[in-house]
């Protein structure tokens, strides 16, 4: 039998990550710094490490209810409330899913049929192209521009709305670029969007990574709450990735359609990750608050360090990503990377991989040591002075 | 801005102004101002490092010791603490509440030297009651840092 005619076209053509090989080099490199992790430094917490433990001392190891355990999601939408003034019911309008990743899957899953167009504002997490594509629907990429602080403008997505237009990814702060939406960049997007028959499908995990002010969903926007499916999660503002804990909110009939592909794919989010997830949302608040911190300290050095060396760089006020412009270099992204991964060893990921418009840039997190950055940005001087 | 600095500066004491201010969003003049207004207000005393001398050739000794004393009129626990803390061995002292008075932390190159030390120093002072003298066996924490080996980065590679 001929295997590789028997895979699914649709699923067959989305191609690899384009960061994987980078990786792959950085494995076999001694010294070297890696500014390419999407993910938090900081270890879990040891308040709700020890509530994870604890669960299953006690033995807690069955399925919680599908949509996750009542507990958990009555802690969401107090969190949801105290934190970004969203109001949820818990028994009908909230899901706990296997990390925001899986929420964002089930969404796409459950709104479009093949050939439904998905706008997906670059450059963007890659997920949201592959899930698309793996629900048979239409990527429509909408470039964001840097001299827009790559924020979302109504002028750049009115002409992308055809009538098979089915949702718009919104995700900020955003990953890769940094970039926040705040109240007034909304007012014009949802003066447009308030009555079209478009889904927003709004990615907030880095909500709590908000560094300028406090953070805005176009779901605080009532016109556009029934119409927004808001995708929080306790990987990167709790250090919580391995756990995998994730939720989205919105409307029951959504939500209601999501629980069900949920239920026969996943039965449920792992119940201790849920009994850890309980004590993080209860009590970790100045944890948060103690990382954001830190984050922002280092954010600052690095774009300030950035600048120094004479890179151009918008300040991103979100996440813990900087998008420096590496034009002046004359350097593509890919050669940019590669060649300051060979030369000095340090790990950044090029723009390109989050969407063609993204090349030019390259991403840097600055989710590691300041002891780190501060060694990294003085490999990247070198190397930018030896061009 | 005065706590956010000291609260770098308690982390990790060898950044400088300028890195500080990076951090902080201000500028250098403006932390360095700052920074000597706490030293002159001994609201910062010192730059001491963390060291594990365990790990060191170095034989050090450290005991922590309940001391109970009698205040005196007019001046309470402090005269017979400034009396107490004026050794150099003696490495930090506090006033407590509870069973005893104060807590004090000498440090030793031997056993047998902090208890002489005590013996004949510490106790012998004239309000001082009584001693009770705990030698520590093995550090695990301080200052928020644990003792253990520093936390590897150990995150995979993964795609997002």
């Amino acid at each position: 039998m001929n295997i590789q005619k028997m895979l699914a076209p649709h699923v067959q053509a989305v191609p690899p990550s384009g960061i994987r090989k980078y990786f792959d080099l950085i494995n076999e490199m001694k010294d070297a710094i890696s500014l390419g992790i999407g993910e938090p430094d900081f270890i879990t917490p040891w308040s709700i490490r020890e509530e994870g433990i604890y669960s299953l001392e006690k033995g807690y190891t069955n399925y919680s209810s599908n949509a996750g355990s009542i507990e958990l999601r009555q802690e969401i939408c107090r969190y949801m409330k105290r934190r970004f003034n969203l109001e949820y019911s818990h028994d009908k309008e909230v899901l706990v899913t296997v990390g925001g990743s899986e929420a964002i899957d089930l969404a796409i899953r459950v709104l479009v049929s093949p050939g439904d167009e998905v706008i997906i504002p670059e450059p963007s997490f890659v997920a949201y192209k592959g899930c698309t594509l793996f629900a048979g629907a239409v990527p429509v990429p909408l470039k964001l521009k840097a001299e827009n602080q790559f924020r979302l403008k109504r002028a750049d997505l009115e002409p992308l709305i055809t009538p098979r237009t089915k949702l718009l990814i919104m995700a900020f702060p955003n990953n890769p670029t940094g970039a926040i939406m705040e109240y007034d960049d909304y007012v014009e997007l949802v003066d447009f969007l308030r009555d079209k028959d478009i889904i927003i499908l709004s990615d907030e995990l880095y909500a709590e990574l908000t560094y300028s002010g406090k953070h805005v969903s176009i779901a605080n926007f009532d016109e556009m709450k029934d119409r927004t499916l808001v995708v929080n999660g306790l990987s990167k503002a709790f250090a919580m990735t391995g756990w995998r804990i994730g939720f989205v909110c919105g409307h029951r009939d959504i939500i209601e359609q999501m629980k069900k592909v949920h239920q026969y794919a996943i039965m449920c989010a792992p119940t201790t990750a849920q009994y850890a997830a309980i004590e993080a949302l209860r009590n970790g608040d100045e944890e948060v608050k103690m990382m954001v911190a830190e984050y922002n300290r280092r954010r600052r050095f690095v774009i300030n360090s950035l600048r120094k060396i004479g890179l151009d760089c918008f300040e991103p006020f979100g996440a813990f990503y900087v998008f420096p412009d590496i034009r002046k270099t004359g350097l593509t992204s890919d050669a940019f990377c590669e060649r300051l991964l060979m030369t000095e060893k340090v790990l950044t990921v090029p723009g390109n991989a989050f969407g063609d418009c993204g090349e030019g840039f390259v991403r840097a997190t600055y989710a590691t040591s300041m002891e780190n950055l501060m060694e990294a940005m003085k490999r990247i001087e070198r190397f930018i002075r030896q061009l | 801005m005065e706590n956010e600095i000291l609260r770098i500066l308690a982390e990790n004491s060898r950044l400088t102004n300028e890195q500080i201010a990076v951090m902080l969003g201000t500028t250098e003049e403006e932390v360095t101002r700052i920074v000597k207004e706490l030293e002159n207000k001994c609201v910062l005393l010192g730059y001491p490092a963390l060291i594990d001398w365990e790990k060191t050739g170095e034989d050090i000794v450290m005991a922590y010791i309940e001391v109970k004393v009698t205040p005196q009129r007019d001046q309470g626990f402090d005269k017979v603490a400034e009396r107490i803390y004026q050794y150099p061995q003696v490495k930090s002292c506090s006033l407590m509440s509870g069973g005893f008075d104060l807590f004090v932390v000498v440090e030793g190159k031997s056993m047998k030297e902090v208890a002489l030390f005590v013996a004949e120093k510490l106790a012998t002072i004239e309000s001082v009651i009584s001693t009770s003298t705990h030698f520590v066996l093995k550090k695990y924490k301080e200052k928020g840092f644990a003792f253990e080996q520093r936390h590897k980065d150990n995150r995979e590679a993964v795609v997002l």
